[in-house]
């Protein structure tokens, strides 16, 4: 305490500070936070990448009673790992985003568990379900990683556009092609995937060989190759081949023009499913079978590629139009078994970085 | 006087004062053990206890991997490399910014150099790697994924750090002793290192530190600019943890990275140890630096003058690529990107704007934590007790409570994760509440706190304690009266950095955040990864409204500033 008027300059300012204090916590972000897990409340635990409108979830909560809190937790592979480690107080009820090369570690770990479902759109989501699964998993959307091209850049020079894997590697395409790094991007992963079940296990690594002496770069991510290297990523790259997905080429159609710029060549595609599960353990497992049936409806379908840029599994909705006409995905993309992903993941990538790839 | 003053009463009853200290060090050591210490011990943990029994195996496997070896030593060279380049190029910066005759635009310009302190990595990545790429202006210098883009990117993000540490420390320099060296027959060349140096030398240190950690656990733009054949211990941390689940590797990954940075830290705590005293001191805004005349200062001007402006254009030249991009609309030019930040974003439900003010919101949370587990930690670090056991015990904490810094996002993240569910028994996850945000951010930005405030109070001359109690005050008084006005406004720099830094932060936050309610780098990292050029357009122009938010937050801290002695940071 100041109990001396010569010192007012510093009572001035421990009450400025206070004041100053007192203001700022007006502003803070405590109390307006919604509280613990409640029985009128389901926890959706997922990915960075996942959005849904708030008006999708207006509807759940209309037709159930039930508010829906998400939660996400880093990318895939942190999302699937954190709910390893916290199996035993699991941080929500239900899972979206666990895709298929890392379903078998959340199924080996027993994370999620079957639930009674109705969604009329199950036999579509069966369709697409992983060997083994007892239904714990349900596939909610899809998208294939492939191999996509600058098709401006092409027909400008006076090379033909690669088709297959077996052209990025000749030398006529050599300095042309980006992909992300598959150690720590999921597209990149899946393309090493890709050429893991084109090429075999054993001829993989010769592969990614031929495709260093072809100068190909790998940039850190999906942003990076696509946005920064990529010819017709917008930030002045000088590589008109890159890794993406096949839903890519309709965010090229340029203003004023109807044709996208850009395309996938299906013969590279690998097929990432996504599935929604519930969690073992979770405290409201019925809001959390609830809530992945309404995953499957066809407010939530039909959301899906505006929001998260996937393919619904349901047959019962259609896809954006342009879509349906440039972003068609492969009639028979490659596909590894999930349980040979989850053993030897580690092995695979650490296989890749002795490579010195990038 | 109103009575009997609190002080004596104080005297009177020692047990007063020592259970006020144990307060001020207990509290903040509560926070940092619950929401720091424990959690990396309960990860660790996890990686050496297989079925309730220790192993320790893990360590020969990881160490027999020539893998680890590299990344260690490129962990140590990027580091060294970034720290050692940023005191070079810091010194003249605040020699020019702080301490050289005052310019129009200085202020903004000190403003200037902090922005790339706050700008997440992903942006700079993007910005860097657009001036590099073989097709960008700077193409031809063949930098694109190579260690010098890294240490350069390490550089931009950190210069500032070094600047403003040292310079808060020069601008307050007394000049007599330079000029007495100089009228003695020194040439200013050997008055500045047999003089000044040794005074900033304190400075220099802890800035260096800072810069070590922060190059030593960075992360984003080590992978977007390198790639994973430039990895460190930090992206090997993330690859093994989030990826592979591999916890044996990266537990002993991370005591690895732990004993490094207790290493470097020892040693800088050291070289302080034996230079930060109390310095001649000159009061605030009673200086004409070279009007009073340092004979030969002319040469040290322009030459540090020369560095700094190639620095800031240096400096600026990732930024105006960013601005530019930011500004890029089709094939012209336009502000559409920036119209766009005040609708809900595509794919992501709240705009950039709603986004700004929940960053806000959690920064002010995390400042007003910061300050006060920081405030009081720097108070209890500053005194200087007569018993050796305490002087040790004081030197501990003051290494330890910089190891937020120097321990990785992911281990911390997971660890919370794991101790969070239900803490002392409490029926309340703080896991997936919006508390935890804030307080995540919060255990970053105390080192900056200590950091800044700790140097302050420690240059305080301990005879004007002295005499204040021979003149009759009690320790109270004495800390009411002595430290608590040069140790405020000190606070109210830090809470500017601690802003700073908890709005740019996004390595714990990318684990916390609550996708509805997205922080500003969340949009931007967000926006980023979408497909389509508005969505980068978009990013870009959202990178630059929390550039200019951290940049306004600066410079008013910056106007406290002008009236604080000495801060370090």
């Amino acid at each position: 305490m100041i109990h001396d008027h010569r010192h007012r300059r510093g009572a001035g300012l421990v009450a400025l500070l206070a004041a100053a204090v007192l203001g700022l916590a007006g502003c803070s972000a405590v109390g307006t936070g919604s509280g613990g897990a409640a029985a009128d409340t389901v926890t959706l635990v997922t990915h960075d990448s996942f959005w849904l409108p708030d008006e999708v979830f207006e509807v759940f909560t209309e037709q159930t009673g039930l508010t829906v809190r998400v939660v996400s937790q880093g990318d895939t592979g942190s999302l699937v790992n954190q709910l390893v480690l916290t199996k035993d107080a699991p941080l929500g009820d239900a899972v979206f985003g666990i895709d298929n090369t890392f379903a078998s570690r959340a199924l080996e770990a027993g994370v999620v568990v079957p639930a009674h479902l109705e969604a009329p759109a199950l036999p579509d989501a069966r369709a697409h379900a992983l060997p083994g699964d007892d239904g714990a998993l349900v596939a909610i959307d899809y998208g294939d990683v492939c191999v996509n091209i600058d098709d401006a850049w092409f027909a400008a020079s006076d090379l033909a556009p690669p088709a297959t894997l077996d052209d990025l590697v000749r030398p006529e395409y050599r300095s042309l092609f980006v992909t992300p790094n598959p150690v720590t991007s999921s597209p990149g992963f899946a393309f090493l995937l890709t050429t893991i079940a084109a090429s075999g296990d054993t001829g993989w690594p010769g592969y990614w060989t031929a495709l260093k002496a072809n100068d190909v770069q790998v940039a850190s991510g999906w942003t990076d190759a696509y946005q920064s290297a990529f010819t017709a990523g917008g930030g002045g790259g000088d590589r008109p081949v890159v890794v993406s997905y096949a839903s890519s080429p309709p965010f090229t159609v340029p203003d004023g023009g109807s044709t996208p710029t850009t395309s996938a060549l299906l013969d590279t595609c690998f097929r990432q499913v996504e599935h929604a599960g519930v969690l073992a353990g979770a405290k409201n497992p019925d809001g959390a079978a609830l809530l992945v049936d309404f995953l499957l409806s066809d407010t939530v379908q039909q959301a899906i590629p505006g929001a998260m840029y996937m393919y619904p599994v349901s047959t019962s909705v259609a896809l954006p139009d342009d879509w349906a006409r440039w972003a068609p995905v492969a009639t028979d993309p490659f596909t590894v078994d999930p349980a040979a992903v989850a053993t030897h993941r580690e092995e695979w990538l650490n296989r890749w970085t002795d490579l010195g790839v990038g | 006087m109103l009575g009997e003053p609190t002080p004596a009463r104080l005297r009177d009853r020692p047990w007063v004062a020592r259970t006020a200290w144990t307060l001020a060090a207990g509290v903040p050591l509560a926070f940092l053990v619950v929401f720091f210490a424990l959690p990396v011990v309960a990860m660790v943990g996890r990686g050496f206890v297989v079925d309730g029994a220790v192993d320790l195996t893990g360590f020969t496997e990881v160490f027999s991997r020539p893998r680890t070896w590299r990344v260690v030593g490129l962990t140590l060279l990027q580091a060294t490399l970034a720290t050692v380049l940023c005191v070079l190029l810091g010194v003249p910066g605040a020699h020019t910014l702080y301490r050289a005759r005052a310019f129009r635009g200085r202020a903004a310009l000190r403003a200037f150099v902090t922005v790339p302190f706050v700008l997440p990595t992903v942006v700079v990545g993007v910005a860097f790697r657009a001036l590099l790429q073989p097709s960008g202006p700077l193409g031809f210098l063949g930098l694109d994924h190579t260690l010098t883009a890294i240490v350069a990117a390490l550089v931009f993000f950190n210069y500032s750090v070094v600047v403003r540490s040292v310079g808060g420390l020069w601008e307050r320099l007394d000049p007599r002793a330079v000029q007495a060296a100089r009228a003695l027959g020194a040439s200013p060349l050997r008055a500045f290192f047999t003089v000044t140096l040794p005074a900033l030398a304190p400075a220099v240190a802890s800035a260096a530190s800072l810069v070590f950690l922060f190059s030593a656990t960075s992360f984003g733009t080590v992978l977007v600019l390198g790639g994973t054949r430039f990895g460190t211990v930090e992206t090997e941390i993330w690859v093994q943890t989030t990826q592979y689940l591999n916890l044996r590797a990266a537990a002993v990954l991370s005591v690895t990275q732990l004993v490094v940075v207790a290493g470097v830290l020892a040693v800088v705590a050291r070289t302080q140890a034996s230079r930060e005293r109390a310095l001649p001191m000159i009061e605030p805004g009673r200086r004409e630096p070279d009007a009073a005349g340092e004979p030969g200062s002319r040469v040290v001007t322009v030459a540090a003058a020369t560095v700094t402006g190639a620095v800031v254009v240096a400096v600026a030249m990732p930024l105006v690529a960013l601005v530019l991009r930011s500004l890029r609309v089709g094939d012209g030019w336009g502000l559409d990107h920036y119209v766009a930040l005040a609708a809900p974003a595509r794919g992501l439900g709240v705009s950039a704007l709603e986004a700004a003010v929940t960053s806000v919101r959690v920064a002010v949370d995390a400042t007003l934590i910061a300050l006060l587990v920081g405030g009081l930690l720097a108070l209890v670090l500053s005194r200087r007790p007569a018993r050796p056991g305490a002087r040790r015990a004081l030197a501990g904490l003051d290494g330890l409570v910089m190891l937020p810094l120097g321990v990785s996002a992911v281990t911390v993240g997971f660890g919370l994760l794991l101790t969070m569910a239900r803490p002392f028994g409490l029926d309340v996850d703080l896991r997936t509440s919006p508390l935890l945000l804030p307080v995540a951010q919060a255990t970053v930005a105390v080192p900056l706190v200590v950091r800044t405030v700790l140097p302050v109070l420690r240059a305080i001359d301990p005879r004007q304690r002295e005499a204040a109690a021979t003149l009759g005050a009690g320790p109270g008084r004495v800390l009411a009266t002595v430290d608590a006005p040069a140790g405020l406004r000190a606070l109210g720099l830090a809470a500017g950095f601690a802003f700073a830094a908890s709005l740019g932060e996004f390595g714990a936050t990318s684990f916390l955040v609550r996708p509805n309610d997205p922080t500003l780098p969340v949009v931007v990292f967000r926006l980023i990864g979408r497909p389509g050029l508005d969505a980068a357009g978009q990013a870009t122009a959202a990178a630059v409204l929390l550039a200019v938010l951290s940049a306004v937050a600066v410079a008013v801290f910056e106007r406290l500033r002008s009236r604080t002695v000495g801060a370090q940071w």
